[in-house]
């Protein structure tokens, strides 16, 4: 018995409108067997993990969960959303976790360095550097892939352990909270630096998601309706009808990594001036991983990042109230993605190709037509 | 004091030569498996976990190869069989790698692990100056040296070799020819894998003997790294492992004697130097295009 792929003329819009549900459902069914050799019920841990976090929506007392399920989507979405330009064109930009970090240290510079200066324009001022900082860090990828040749998967990575260890510096070290006893992390942010909150009497959501929402919607936009987008997806697609058509792939490389980045640098400004309200060395979970996977379940398109930065986001609230609640280890949460982003993988086989099971019976007979 | 510096510096590439060796079979055949990272720590756990409950290091380091190559064959699947994006696929296996190993860890965080020896030969291990350096150090570094000759001489001078290296640059011409891509394909990430697991486990037997999570701490991409800088070419892997073994051991002992740089800076510097090594190699556009595998990532869906 093997497998055999067969090439379909075009590709089929049905599959490719399933193929992320039946990879959601696949998950399910693979996270349930995990849970049972775990020696937990299954259905008590996926209800933990998907319906336990979402009771919000009917009962006004959960509302907060809520709340706290637009704080974790809203990084994921920003991520995701320049990922998925980025991926378009076949750049493969993922050290957006390292660009994250850059755009949190690059925005605190104002309210850790001049606590003093306290308007209404520090903030505005802090989501700009966050930006540039996030782009400026992905342009160094960039920057060794047009000038030398560079293999930007590997150096963007590298990249991000660069950061880490940048920013553990900058908190243990210089930007050292000197009230803050021995942990490490700076000075708390004054109110000028900190992102309101959409809803405060409902829960702690703030204006990172709208953040999101809005660059989802106009990153949708550039890649349907405009110019660019189509170029994005031409050089992405076929590089060598790209020169022709007269587009400049050196270009176009900086333009998707610095935008990719400075969407990774608004999420981690948003982050640190938003729930943490101050830069210590652990203000990413692995958002800037977990993105890639939001960007492959999303199909790469804006919009459907949303709802799949949506449901990650779930998986992070129900890794958490499965851990409270049946004592799941919270280590499970990124098993969890990783199978969901190789079952994504394999569901997206179905949209170019039509998978057909070739039996032992059927490959004598095919061997007694040649002859 | 020279001796001592000199087998530390070998403990830290040993595992970076091991994985890269792998992935430049996997490469040379024709994909690229940006998993290496993920086989790692799920090679470090297993060989820690099998090792600890049976006491045994041999069968830990026994599974963590097992465990690397059955690991791989999910991404061999997904990439041979449904033919998916290769580096996107890779980039799942090593999520999930940190994400299953972290998880079968969690209850060996902090239990002291087993060690697998260094060997003792009387006589030739006391031979001042030398003795230890050539013949007192753990079994999976003369493992190390001896992969490095056997894939040289397996890819270059035998006929297998030849024909997986022709899978790597012409995979149509390769499969018009009766050879049998995908089977080889299968075979080559399978024993990237299997050496990623070795790799892996070498950090939690040999190296640090527990269990730490994400304990390969990016070795996996330096491995990767690695083959770009050695052009592909098993000698030159040998020698960019010794190079960033030398940088790491060498920013550990500065951060001891407290030069007054701070570690963290000291400890950024092995990234910093692949990307630097990175950049050198690839300016030269004709090295990495004479040597690298024609068909390194590209799609193969044979037609029948």
């Amino acid at each position: 018995m093997r497998i055999e792929l067969v090439k379909r003329p075009q590709h089929s819009a049905l599959f490719s409108a399933l193929s992320p549900f039946i990879a959601l459902g696949l998950t399910l069914i693979a996270g349930a067997i995990m849970f049972s050799l775990l020696g937990k019920n299954p259905f008590d841990a996926l209800y933990y993990y998907f319906i336990d976090p979402l009771t919000g929506i009917w009962d006004p007392g959960n509302r907060w969960q809520l709340h706290e399920l637009a704080i974790k989507a809203a990084p994921l979405i920003l991520i995701a959303v320049g990922l998925s330009v980025c991926y378009l064109s076949n750049n493969w930009n993922i050290g957006a976790e390292g660009q994250f970090i850059a755009g949190a240290m690059a925005g605190s510079i104002i309210p850790v360095m001049f606590p003093g200066f306290q308007s209404w324009i520090v903030l505005p001022l802090m989501l700009i550097l966050g930006m540039a900082g996030g782009a400026a860090y992905a342009a160094l990828p960039a920057f060794f892939k047009v000038r030398f040749n560079t293999n930007e998967i590997l150096t963007s990575l590298m990249l991000v352990y660069v950061a880490q260890l940048f920013n553990d510096w900058l908190v243990r070290g210089i930007w050292r909270n000197p009230e803050g006893m021995s942990f490490p992390g700076t000075i708390r942010f004054s109110e000028y630096a900190i992102l309101p909150q959409i809803w405060p009497d409902a829960g702690r959501a703030h204006y990172g998601f709208v953040f999101a929402l809005i660059a989802a919607v106009l990153v949708w936009f550039m890649l349907a309706k405009m110019q660019k987008g189509f170029e994005i997806k031409v050089l992405g697609q076929s590089p060598r009808a790209g020169r022709f058509a007269g587009f400049s792939s050196g270009r176009m490389v900086f333009f998707v990594f610095m935008l990719s980045g400075a969407l990774a640098g608004l999420a981690g400004i948003s982050e640190v001036a938003g729930p943490i309200e101050h830069l210590n060395e652990k203000i990413s979970i692995g958002y800037g991983f977990t993105a890639i996977i939001v960007a492959f379940l999303g199909r790469l398109n804006p919009l459907g990042i949303v709802a799949a930065g949506l449901i990650l986001a779930l998986t992070y609230l129900g890794g958490e109230s499965a851990q409270i609640a049946i004592g799941v280890s919270d280590k499970a949460v990124r098993a969890f993605q990783g199978m969901l982003l190789f079952f994504v993988l394999a569901c997206d086989t179905l949209i170019h190709y039509r998978v057909r099971i070739v039996g032992a019976t059927a490959k004598a007979e095919g061997a007694a037509q040649h002859v | 004091m020279f001796e001592q510096i000199i087998i530390t510096i070998a403990t830290a590439a040993t595992p970076l030569l091991i994985a890269a060796l792998g992935e430049l079979v996997v490469e040379r055949s024709g994909v690229l498996n940006l998993g290496v990272e993920g086989m790692m720590v799920m090679g470090a756990v297993s060989g820690f976990a099998v090792a600890l409950t049976t006491g045994s290091p041999w069968l830990g380091v026994l599974a963590a190869i097992i465990v690397g190559a059955l690991f791989s064959l999910l991404f061999g699947f997904l990439t041979l069989t449904l033919v998916t994006n290769q580096v996107a696929t890779g980039l799942a296996l090593t999520l999930l790698g940190i994400g299953l190993s972290g998880m079968i860890g969690e209850s060996f965080v902090g239990q002291p692990g087993v060690k697998l020896g260094q060997i003792y030969i009387p006589g030739l291990t006391d031979i001042p100056l030398v003795g230890r350096l050539f013949f007192g150090q753990d079994p999976i570094f003369y493992l190390s040296i001896l992969l490095t000759f056997a894939v040289a001489w397996f890819l270059f001078r035998t006929r297998a070799g030849l024909t997986l290296r022709s899978v790597g640059d012409n995979h149509t011409s390769a499969h018009a020819l009766g050879i049998n891509v995908i089977g080889i394909r299968y075979l080559a990430v399978m024993f990237g894998g299997a050496c990623a697991g070795l790799a892996g486990g070498f950090l939690s037997l040999v190296y640090t003997p527990q269990w730490i999570e994400n304990m390969s701490a990016g070795r996996g991409w330096i491995a990767l790294a690695l083959v770009v800088f050695a052009s592909w070419r098993p000698l030159r892997v040998l020698a960019g492992a010794y190079l960033f073994g030398a940088v790491s051991i060498g920013q550990l002992h500065a951060q001891a004697l407290g030069i007054g740089i701070p570690s963290q800076l000291l400890s950024s510097l092995p990234y910093l130097a692949t990307i630097v090594v990175l950049v050198l190699i690839s300016r030269n556009r004709r090295l990495t295009l004479i040597n690298t595998p024609a068909s390194l990532g590209r799609p193969f869906v044979p037609d029948r």
